[in-house]
């Protein structure tokens, strides 16, 4: 129950637990209800429309280059992250499985590295024996 | 059995936080995730490996977008529509996006609802979560007539590299299937809510174990998912 008060909201509760034989239902006492005041939600929901108009307009005003892609960059990450750890709850659970689902993800910038090379030398090759770019 | 980890001294003890938490918890030889139910715990793990399936797509259109020596398919002339006298870039995509972070938000809602035993408001915000998502595929399915109408195909389209196809059908497809899939839980789960079983712990059809009001969370954590998905696909394949 330590982990019910930990977070700054204090919002969860245990309730609907207790209701059901344990036993029965095959769950440890210790495990928490995420429960938050709607208001967050709404707060979160207001966001990311702000954001997803944000990067919209990237593409409607016509932005180019490393300015574009930054900006879409950018509001991706953080729409993204108001998901996880909003609505998916991730902010409040403990960091042994934020870390086990969130680590991994982040290793695949390895794969996308290792592709780009790869990628570049085949357009190089590409380049070489079909000629110049068309 | 559950509770054969902890000694009853009728208050649970506090368990470390914060780096130190992390090696306590996956060194102590028990449940590393400790306060998580193993339904919460294990559709973590399945989004985490949806996760790589879909990395595992983008990184192929990456790839193909990158080695080709054709232009790529401008995706902000390709999806713009024709309204009012004017071509409006990608408008239908941009609904869509405001479709599914809506549905994201009524699920969000449900929840809450769920665990506050409100089964009236719960079942309607999963239904009308479904009915968003219907709506979702809906758009989609206009999209993929308007496109092959155009002479779009994954062998080739009018506009440059022959690779755009292929990408934009794997990896909309995919989203598109997972999308369906979900809309088709929400309408179990929402009937389940509706009916009561929660409340009852009356044994699924399926497995025969008793539901909780747990299961909407882990419903939601999958439609977030998708959500979380299309951020990812509209960034990459439709504004880069």
């Amino acid at each position: 129950m330590a982990e019910a008060t930990a977070n700054g909201l204090g919002q969860h509760t245990l309730h609907g637990v207790q209701a059901h034989d344990p036993a029965a239902i095959g769950i440890a006492p210790a495990e928490v209800h995420q429960e938050h005041p709607i208001k967050l939600y709404l707060v979160v929901w207001v966001w990311l429309f702000i954001l997803s108009a944000c990067s919209y307009l990237v593409d409607y005003v016509g932005l180019q280059g490393y300015l574009r892609w930054s900006l879409i960059l950018i509001f991706m990450m953080l729409k993204a992250g108001l998901i996880v750890a909003v609505f998916m709850h991730m902010a409040w659970e403990r960091l042994a499985l934020t870390y086990a689902i969130i680590l991994p993800p982040i290793l695949v910038l390895v794969f996308v590295a290792m592709m780009v090379f790869e990628s570049e030398y085949t357009l190089l090759t590409r380049t070489l024996f079909f000629g110049a770019e068309p | 059995m559950a509770d054969a980890t902890l000694t009853h001294t009728g208050q649970a003890q506090p368990r470390p936080t914060g780096l130190q938490g992390v090696a306590a918890d996956w060194s102590s030889d028990q449940r590393a995730f400790k306060n998580v139910s193993w339904g919460k715990a294990m559709m973590w793990i399945f989004l985490l490996s949806d996760t790589f399936v879909f990395g595992c797509f983008l990184l192929s259109y990456m790839t193909a977008r990158m080695s080709t020596r054709v232009p790529w398919p401008n995706p902000s002339e390709v999806f713009s529509l024709h309204i009012g006298g004017s071509d409006i870039p990608l408008i239908l995509i941009a609904i869509m996006t405001f479709v599914l972070i809506s549905s994201s938000g009524t699920m969000a809602m449900a929840v809450n609802f769920g665990y506050r035993h409100d089964r009236r408001k719960t079942a309607i915000l999963m239904l009308l979560t479904a009915a968003l998502g219907a709506t979702f595929v809906g758009m989609q399915a206009f999209e993929w007539t308007k496109l092959i109408n155009e002479g779009v195909r994954p062998w080739g389209n009018p506009w440059g590299a022959a690779q755009f196809g292929s990408s934009f059908f794997m990896i909309t497809g995919f989203h598109g299937t997972h999308v369906t899939f979900g809309v088709i839980f929400l309408i179990i789960v929402a009937r389940k809510v509706w009916r009561g079983d929660y409340e009852t712990g009356r044994p699924g059809f399926f497995t025969s174990r008793r539901g909780r009001y747990e299961h909407v969370e882990i419903m939601g954590l999958y439609w977030h998912f998708v959500d979380l998905v299309w951020v990812f696909i509209f960034a990459f394949f439709y504004l880069w």
